[in-house]
Formats: C-alpha cells, sequence, structure tokens
C-alpha cells in the first residue's frame, strides 16, 4: 500500500483530535483524523458526565483551569455553530449537613481565583426550590450559572463531521502499530489503515497516549492511569432531575453527581476505579452498588427498579501534577503530544485545538486560512423533536420518516438511512445508536435490533451476516435458520 | 391537518388484546372501528411464537400461535372494520386526540369517541437487571432471538447460554436445538422454575438441556462479541455465594427474565397506572380513569395465556363500543355506578381488575385474574376480605406464581360485594 | 451447580418395595401441568395412578409409559414470499425419540409461495400416520 501524505496527521478521534481536525480545516493543509475504531468517539468522549463545567473546580493557575475556562466560553457559540444538543442548565455543588458549609466559601472563593462569572451561594431553601427531590440533608449550594450539559457524542461527531466537510480525511479502523523516527523526528505512523506520513502528528489517543510517546521514545517517566467510570440512566417516566447537581469534591475527584442529560434523561455516576486493562469498560457488581448508593446521597428516592441503562467509560489521568499534558514533544520532532486529558476535557477541547493550533504556527507551521471554509455544521433532523406540523412536511418530503424503527425514542427509518449516508458515515449498530439515540429508551433496542440490521444491511449492500454491532468481529447473527 | 372524527372506536395494537377487542366493538354494533398496528402484519407476538401452547379456552384445540392469531386475522378481514398496518402512534390525550403517522399517509389526527389500548408489553434488558461485564456483541431478549430465528430467518449464534427460566427462555431453549444450536443451559435466579411446568418438561427434559436454578449471571465476558459468561450461585437472599463461579463458554446469552407492559401512551392520556402490574388501573369494563379511554391485555398486567388475553380485549371491545353509542351519557352507558376495589393482600401479587363494577342483574360477568407471588403446592382458599370478614372464598388446587388464577364471580359473590361494607376489599390467598 | 432440583419434572424413583418402579410424569395435556404418581409393574406396566387425576392425565400417562409422543413446531423454508420462513407443526404429537429426525428431515424442504394455513407440507411421515403441516400462512411478493 502507498504511504498517504499529509501535513498534519491528527491521531485519535475523540473530542480533542475532532476539534484539532476541525481547527485546522480552515487552513490550506492536509490534514488526516485517523482512529483505530469503527466510528469517531468511541473512548472517553462518549461515555463521560457530558457536563460542560464552569471551570470553578480545577486549580488555579493550571492548565486545566486555563483551558476549561476557555473552552466553556468557546462552547457557548459552538454548540450553536455545530447544532449540538444541550442545555445551559448551570449547575450546583451541593452541600451536605452544617459541616460542609464552609467548603462552599472555599470553593466560590477558586472558582473567582479562576475568574469564573456569576457565582454564587445560595440557601437551603432555595436549593431545595430548585430540585425539590433533593436530600432534607442539604445545606446550602455553589450555583455556577455557566455550567450546562452536552451530548457528548454529538459534539464529537458534529466536529468530525465539519472537519470532514472543509476536507479532512478521515480513516477507521486505522489502529497504529508501529512508528518511523528518523533523525531525531517522527517521519510516520504505520497504521492497519495503511501508512501515514507527515510533518507534524498530533497525539490524541487519549488513555493510550503515554503508549505512543513511549513507543517513539519521548518522556517514558509520563504515564497515564485508566480510571473507570460507571453510570447509570433512569427512565425519564420514573425520575426527573432538573439540575446538574455534584457533591462536595474531594481529593478523588468530583464525586458521584446527579444530572440531567441534554437529552431529558437523569442519570448517575461515576465512581472512579483505577483499571489495569486501559479497554476495561465493563460494568461491576461493585461499581453498580457503588454509584447508586452515591447518588442517593444526594437524591435518596433514587430505585434500581427505574434505571433502563448504564454505560462505563475510562478517563486517562496523567501524572504529570494531574493536568493536561498539551506541548510539542522535547524528544522527536514532528510530534506534539495532548494526554492526560481527564476531566474537565470535553468542555475544554476547543480551548485545547486553539491552543494546538497557535502550538503549531509558533513552530513554524504555515497557515493560510481558506475562503471557502464553512465552520457550520447542520444537524440532521431529530424526528422526536419535531411538532407535529414538522413532521407532517417531513414525512411529505420522504416516506422513510414516516417508518417509525425504534418505538421508545421514536427513531425513523429516514434518520437511520441519513446516518449511515452522513460525512461520518455509522456503519454499524451502536454508530446508528450514538447518533439517532436509537434503542437507548426502556426497549434497550429489543424492538430494533431486526429493523436496523435489515437497514445497515441493505444501505450498505452487505449480507446480514455481515452487520455488527461495533465494528469487525461484532457481527450479531452466525447463520441462516435454516443454513 | 385536518382532524378525523369518524371513527367510533379506535384501537391500539393489533395484537391479540387488540384483535379480540376490534372484534367484539364490532360486533356490538353500528360503531365504525379502526385497529392501528405499528408492525407490517396483524398477531402482535403470535406469529414469532410458533410453538403450540395456544387456544385452549377459546377455541378448545392446542394451537400454534401463528395458527390462533390468523384465526382472529380471518374474523377481523371479514368484519367491516378498518386496518392500518406499519402505522405508530405518536401521541394521545386525555381529550381522544391521536396523532398517528406512517409512510403513505404521513401524520394523522383521528379523534374517536372511544379509544382501547392494546399496546402489549416489552421485555425486560439487560439494563434493568443490571448485568456487570463487558457490552459485547451477543446478548439479547429471547423475543428478539425468536423474531430473528423465526421471522427473519437468522440464528444469532452458535452456543447459546439462557438466564431466566420463563416460558420464552424454555420455549427458545427448544427452538433453538431443533435448528441445531447447542444450549448448554438455562439459569435461574430463583429457587423456583418461573414458567409454566408443562414448558420444563418439553423443552428442557425432553431435550436435556440442564436447568441451575439459584444461580445467575455474574459477569459477561467478551471483546467485540461474548466469549464466556461467568455464573454464581446464589444464596435465600438472592446474593452471590463466594467461590461458586464458573465459566461457561458460549457466543450467546438470551436473557428471558420478565416483560413489561408499554404504556408511554398511556402516561400521555393521563391513565392512572398500577404500582404493581405497571399497567393502567381497570375496572370489570376494562375502562381507565380517563373517560372512554379503555385498556386490555399485557398492556395491564402481564397475562400467563393469550386465550385470557383475548377475553379481556372482548370486554374492552364491547364497553368502548357502548361508550362511544353513548357518548354524552353516562360513562360507559350503563346506570350501574359503584364499585368496590380489589386490593392485591397475601401471596396475591397483582389483580385485574382492580375495581368491580357492582352490577347485580347478571347480565355482565366478570371475571378476576390473580397472579399470586407465593409458590404453594397444596390446595389453597382465595379469599375477599371487608375488613375483618371474608365475604368471598373459593377453593385453587395449587398457587404457582407462573400461573393466574381465573374467578368468575358467581351472582351471590357478585351480591356479596355489593352488600360490602368498605370500598377497597382486599383478596389473599391462604 | 446442581441440576434440576427442586423441580417436580418427570423422575423415575427406581424400584419400589414392592417390586414395581414408581414414576412421576407431568402432565402435558393442559396448560396446568398436574403432578401425577403412578406404581408400574415389572414389565412397565401400570398397576396404580395416584392422585386426584383428571380423564385427560390419565389417558396423557398411559401413553406417556407405553410411547411417549411430543408435538414437534419448527419452520421450513419458503421461496418467493414476503418472508423466508413458515411455521409447521404435527397437529399429532409423533414418537418422542424422533423429534431432532423429523427437525432434520424438515431442512431442506423449501415451498413455493404463497402458502396457506393447514397446508401439508409431508403427510404421514415414515408411515407413523403423522402430517407436518403449515401452521401460519406466506403472501407472495
Amino acid at each position: 500500500m502507498q504511504p498517504k501524505e499529509y501535513d498534519v496527521v491528527v491521531m485519535g478521534a475523540g473530542i480533542a483530535g475532532a476539534m484539532i481536525a476541525r481547527a485546522l480545516s480552515r487552513y490550506r493543509l492536509r490534514v488526516a483524523l485517523v482512529d483505530r475504531a469503527n466510528d469517531v468517539g468511541t473512548g472517553a468522549s462518549c461515555a463521560n458526565s457530558a457536563i460542560l463545567h464552569s471551570g470553578h473546580d480545577p486549580s488555579p493557575g493550571s492548565l486545566k483551569a486555563e483551558m476549561n475556562r476557555r473552552g466553556n466560553e468557546l462552547w457557548h457559540d459552538l454548540v450553536h455553530e455545530l447544532e449540538v444538543g444541550h442545555r445551559w442548565t448551570g449547575a450546583m455543588i451541593i452541600a451536605l449537613g452544617e459541616e460542609q458549609l464552609p467548603g462552599l466559601e472555599k470553593l466560590l472563593a477558586r472558582g473567582t481565583e479562576n475568574q469564573i462569572l456569576g457565582l454564587e451561594i445560595i440557601s437551603r431553601a432555595e436549593v431545595l426550590r430548585r430540585e425539590p427531590l433533593l436530600t432534607p440533608d442539604v445545606s446550602g449550594a455553589l450555583w455556577t450559572p455557566t455550567a450546562g450539559v452536552i451530548d457528548p457524542f454529538g459534539g464529537t461527531v458534529a466536529a468530525a463531521e465539519n472537519a470532514v466537510t472543509n476536507g479532512v480525511s478521515l480513516f477507521l479502523n486505522a489502529e497504529i502499530h508501529d512508528a518511523v523516527v528518523s533523525d531525531g523526528a517522527l517521519v510516520a505512523v504505520q497504521t492497519t489503515a495503511g501508512e501515514f506520513r507527515a510533518r507534524w502528528f498530533i497525539n490524541a489517543l487519549g488513555v493510550h497516549a503515554d503508549d505512543f510517546m513511549h513507543l517513539v521514545g519521548d518522556r517514558p517517566d509520563f504515564a497515564i492511569t485508566a480510571r473507570r467510570g460507571e453510570y447509570f440512566i433512569f427512565d425519564p417516566n420514573r425520575v426527573q432531575v432538573q439540575n446538574v447537581l455534584f457533591p462536595m469534591p474531594t481529593d478523588k475527584g468530583k464525586g458521584i453527581l446527579v444530572s440531567t442529560t441534554a437529552h431529558g434523561n437523569t442519570f448517575v455516576g461515576p465512581n472512579a476505579e483505577e483499571v489495569a486493562d486501559k479497554e476495561d469498560t465493563t460494568a461491576t457488581r461493585d461499581g453498580m452498588a457503588e454509584i447508586l448508593e452515591g447518588g442517593r446521597r444526594l437524591i435518596p428516592s433514587l430505585e434500581s427498579r427505574d434505571i433502563i441503562a448504564g454505560f462505563s467509560g475510562v478517563r486517562a489521568t496523567g501524572n504529570a501534577n494531574r493536568d493536561f499534558v498539551i506541548e510539542i514533544s522535547a524528544a522527536v520532532g514532528g510530534l506534539l503530544n495532548v494526554a492526560g486529558i481527564e476531566s474537565p476535557g470535553y468542555v475544554s477541547a476547543p480551548a485545547i485545538a486553539e491552543r494546538v493550533e497557535g502550538l503549531l504556527r509558533d513552530a513554524g507551521l504555515e497557515m493560510v486560512v481558506k475562503p471557502e471554509w464553512n465552520p457550520h455544521r447542520n444537524a440532521r433532523p431529530a424526528f422526536k423533536e419535531l411538532n407535529h406540523e414538522q413532521r407532517s412536511d417531513l414525512i411529505r418530503r420522504n416516506p422513510n420518516y414516516g417508518r417509525i424503527v425504534c418505538r421508545c425514542e421514536n427513531v425513523t427509518e429516514g434518520e437511520i438511512v441519513d446516518a449511515i449516508h452522513s460525512p461520518v458515515p455509522a456503519r454499524d449498530y451502536d454508530a446508528i445508536k450514538r447518533r439517532c439515540w436509537l434503542g437507548t429508551g426502556r426497549c434497550q433496542g429489543s424492538f430494533d435490533y431486526p429493523r436496523v440490521m435489515e437497514i445497515l444491511s441493505r444501505e450498505l449492500d452487505v449480507p446480514m451476516t455481515a452487520v455488527t454491532k461495533k465494528g469487525p468481529g461484532s457481527e450479531f447473527l452466525a447463520r441462516t435458520t435454516k443454513g | 391537518m385536518t382532524c378525523d372524527t369518524s371513527y367510533d372506536v379506535i384501537v391500539i395494537g393489533g395484537g391479540p388484546a387488540g384483535l379480540a377487542a376490534a372484534l367484539s366493538a364490532r360486533a356490538e354494533g353500528n360503531v365504525r372501528v379502526l385497529l392501528i398496528e405499528r408492525n407490517d402484519s396483524l398477531g402482535g407476538i403470535l406469529p414469532q411464537c410458533i410453538h403450540n401452547g395456544f387456544g385452549a379456552v377459546i377455541f378448545g384445540n392446542d394451537l400454534p400461535g401463528p395458527e390462533y392469531a390468523y384465526r382472529y386475522q380471518e374474523q377481523v378481514e371479514a368484519a367491516d372494520i378498518d386496518v392500518m398496518l406499519d402505522t405508530m402512534v405518536m401521541d394521545l390525550t386525555p381529550e381522544r386526540d391521536l396523532y398517528a403517522m406512517n409512510a403513505t399517509h404521513g401524520y394523522l389526527h383521528f379523534r374517536p369517541r372511544s379509544i382501547i389500548l392494546a399496546m402489549g408489553c416489552r421485555e425486560r434488558t439487560r439494563a434493568q437487571i443490571r448485568l456487570p461485564g463487558s457490552r459485547c456483541a451477543g446478548v439479547y431478549t429471547a423475543g428478539t432471538v425468536q423474531r430473528l430465528v423465526n421471522i427473519e430467518g437468522y440464528m444469532p449464534g452458535r452456543r447459546f447460554l439462557i438466564l431466566g427460566s420463563g416460558d420464552i427462555g424454555m420455549i427458545m431453549a427448544r427452538r433453538l436445538t431443533i435448528e441445531g444450536a447447542e444450549v448448554v443451559g438455562v439459569l435461574e435466579l430463583l429457587p423456583f422454575l418461573t414458567g409454566l411446568r408443562r414448558n420444563f418438561v418439553q423443552c428442557l427434559q425432553d431435550y436435556d438441556i440442564p436447568l441451575h436454578l439459584s444461580t445467575t449471571v455474574s459477569n459477561i465476558i467478551g471483546g467485540q462479541r461474548l466469549e464466556a459468561v461467568e455464573t454464581v450461585r446464589v444464596d435465600e437472599e438472592l446474593q452471590p455465594i463466594p467461590g461458586s463461579t464458573k465459566r461457561i463458554e458460549c457466543d450467546s446469552l438470551l436473557l428471558s427474565v420478565g416483560l413489561i407492559p408499554e404504556n408511554e401512551l398511556s402516561l400521555k392520556a393521563g391513565v392512572h397506572l398500577d404500582s404493581r402490574t405497571g399497567g393502567p388501573l381497570v375496572d370489570s369494563t376494562m375502562a381507565t380513569n380517563v373517560p372512554g379511554i379503555y385498556a386490555a391485555g399485557n398492556v395491564t398486567s402481564i397475562y400467563d395465556l393469550v386465550d385470557y388475553v383475548s377475553k379481556a380485549g372482548e370486554v374492552a371491545g364491547r364497553h368502548a363500543a357502548r361508550y362511544a353509542g353513548a357518548a354524552g351519557t353516562a360513562r360507559g352507558g350503563d346506570a350501574v355506578e359503584a364499585t368496590v376495589a380489589m386490593r392485591p393482600g397475601q401471596n396475591v401479587g397483582t389483580v385485574i381488575p382492580q375495581q368491580v363494577r357492582i352490577d347485580t342483574t347478571g347480565r355482565e360477568e366478570v371475571t378476576l385474574m390473580l397472579r399470586p407471588n407465593a409458590l404453594i403446592e397444596r390446595k389453597v382458599s382465595v379469599e375477599v376480605w371487608d375488613g375483618d370478614r371474608p365475604i368471598i372464598s373459593f377453593r385453587e388446587n395449587y398457587s404457582r406464581p407462573a400461573e393466574m388464577m381465573v374467578h368468575t364471580l358467581r351472582a351471590k359473590q357478585m351480591q356479596a360485594l355489593a352488600e360490602a361494607n368498605e370500598r377497597e376489599l382486599t383478596v389473599v390467598i391462604q | 451447580m446442581s441440576t434440576y432440583e427442586q423441580i417436580p419434572g418427570d423422575t423415575d424413583h427406581g424400584a419400589s418395595d414392592e417390586g414395581g418402579n414408581e414414576r412421576s410424569i407431568i402432565c402435558l395435556r393442559c396448560p396446568r401441568g398436574c403432578e401425577i404418581s403412578t406404581t408400574l409393574d415389572g414389565y412397565g406396566g401400570i398397576v396404580e395412578i395416584f392422585g386426584n387425576v383428571c380423564k385427560l392425565g390419565r389417558d396423557y400417562v398411559e401413553a406417556e409409559i407405553a410411547d411417549p409422543r411430543r408435538i414437534l413446531p419448527t419452520s421450513v423454508r419458503v421461496r418467493g414470499g414476503e418472508r423466508p420462513l413458515v411455521p409447521v407443526w404435527t397437529p399429532k404429537p409423533i414418537p418422542k425419540g424422533r423429534l431432532l429426525d423429523l427437525a432434520r428431515a424438515t431442512r431442506g424442504i423449501e415451498l413455493e409461495a404463497p402458502v396457506a394455513v393447514g397446508q401439508v407440507v409431508i403427510e404421514n411421515w415414515e408411515d407413523l400416520g403423522v402430517d407436518l403441516v403449515t401452521s401460519g400462512a406466506v403472501r407472495r411478493v
């Protein structure tokens, strides 16, 4: 296979990689975005707390603090530019009992030092007025009005789609297995989708960022610990929390929160468990009990029988003062590392991309703006969100929207076909699920599996037995009944 | 969008409850009936239930599911009933504004005089029983596999483990074996079988498929596709027994862990649900709390036999038609307004209907459907208590959670209900 | 892991004091699934049937001891139909030991759509007096 030549290769299509690719798509550069999975954003970017943090929490003066504050600011425009599902809910950090009240003052002081606007300590009565389901033990809260919630995969795929539409080449199922360093500079990476040569390589490999650094001989002392966080989603007909509710933070992190999603569900999580295997997103019995118990400290009425789904993600905690690493490698030429991007990584991603852009420019990469660059990405219609008249119009234009495939979330065949043929194509069941929220409701896909398999088989022109849940090796069907 | 007000009765759902309801509504008199079904054919779940065991009560015959459905379909086609297939009801209001859609007609708005909810149920999933482990391919609900194997014509794996000894799980164990797959076993968390005993014999024992009681899944192992399942024995409190885990190699795990009534539309229409059944609170005419809205079948509570689902549909259809004919007069068109509530007491899980309309004229037959929640393998006494005294009692041969008790109230028993002091009575099994 | 504990299935209790065999059998005639106990003589003949057994149950036990039979529900392929398969069954039971043989025999069968309910697919299979019959319909497309 001929090596592919680029100016910049962005490795890892999570939220950071996608935002970086999009930022670079503005310039006359040949940019590739590569990921080993069958879709973009399948790692921590799609399994996290989905919160656009205000930035009150990181240590003042850290890169995290700066990126968070700036990222939050950028997202306020980006959610419109990229048409991503979101809600600017604000967030409350809840103090329980009199003994936690002084902690609120400290948080307020830290937030003020981080230049976060609008922070306010609110009374017990006011907290309970805003969130009546909260425990009566609440004694007050810090209100952070600039926080919000977002559809986390939606943001990643929107950024990737916008990048692709603006000329970035996307390569999926491209797992990196080797790299070529020549005269102290990284010149090529070898992947299962062939060799990529470039002047610059951006390492945005999430939990594997350290592995890549070590592969090319960069910073052997830097290590990423994978910390698994598990979550539960509740039936919206049974539990409805209106806010983002944090417990008081501890040394270990922000704690187990209860929050509404951009979609209007309520969820609880995460715990934080170090896992040896960086891919280990399995759910455990103990972890499940831990987060339910944690959630009940804030909302005592949470019942396990109202859980409709669970998920878990692995966050990349770096050992460099637990701060983000966003820097050009000192040891290897042509490499820029974006590593240790744990919480608040998602909200920080647009700011990280801005910083990467600046670092590359300072390092001499010529960046000429393309006049045809279009920052806007149009979301595809989400049938469920439309009113009766809009739905009627849509079906008249395309009868595919008249066929409901997912009964709980009212996802239509039209939306599924759209997703399969979108700029970042959905090629498996989970990819459609992430884009359309199909199978995320109460039945968890029981009804839609067979229909979606048929649609994937038809649109991708592959046999039913080749349709997968999440890429090669995860085929749903073994054979025909009589075969 | 214009509102179509030409229908007297609209039935939502073309499964056994909806088919029977549409027929009995039409038979009640000169009413226009529309049956709306979201699938591309009638019969609900029955066309995929290709095993026999249906129709003993209604047809006096032991029939396979598709044939049971076919007999109703034939009658519906012969009757003057409009049917819309591939049509999804999207919204329903307490005023009976019904919004539906399909690819041919687009978005539709109806306002019938009465509505029958017959949406059936769905399966409990992996998330609801909080199964730990990997989220790989190869974990399915039993009903999904039944559809894949029997309707779509595909086998989702080669070596299966089944969690849950409910009827669908056992029936699928046999079905997969007949189609040449290996079924390595059926696990049941509880210390007893949750499905019918006949299915244990003819689906598991006949095919040498082992059943493991007090055993559940403790881990799901696999990257892209399921590779193995870790099982664990549980104690009397259903807690895992340390050291009892075992690894079972398989490429598919089937879940047969219960059914839940499907009531999203009911909630939109302001219908009150019973927290025990998960379905609408209904009276003995299958009327809900919302005037003109009736409910029947698995949407109200999970039944054990389809024949009784059809019977409930008949009751709902009859009364919905009467309501439609007598709109603006008394609810249901009946003069009798007094009701007594039936509350589940000792050893009783659920009671359908939750309210009995007092009718001592003998015109209306009222059948109580009780779901026991205790396994008692001896003769039991079922009693209805009015405060501190039993006013109705009858015998049953046993009490099994897998089977409902069906009791049609006799005239004397209805009279006893009419004379009860309390408005809420308690049903117990002793 | 133990198997079948506490489940009242068909069990052979072995030799009884009188030299015969005791067996309990779950009746499959109706969904009730009564457990019926019997004593057999040394030649497989029924000495006694215990318990409150209905006529159907008595018949069932006699048949189950002499010649156990079961109904086979399965499906066969359809060509040119709206669905790839049509459900079939044996309205009368076949010898238990032949269930999987018949299942295998159906594998190669392919019907031409349209298929009606009640269509005979195999008549008098292996002279056992049992037909394989469709229990569903498939329209032609």
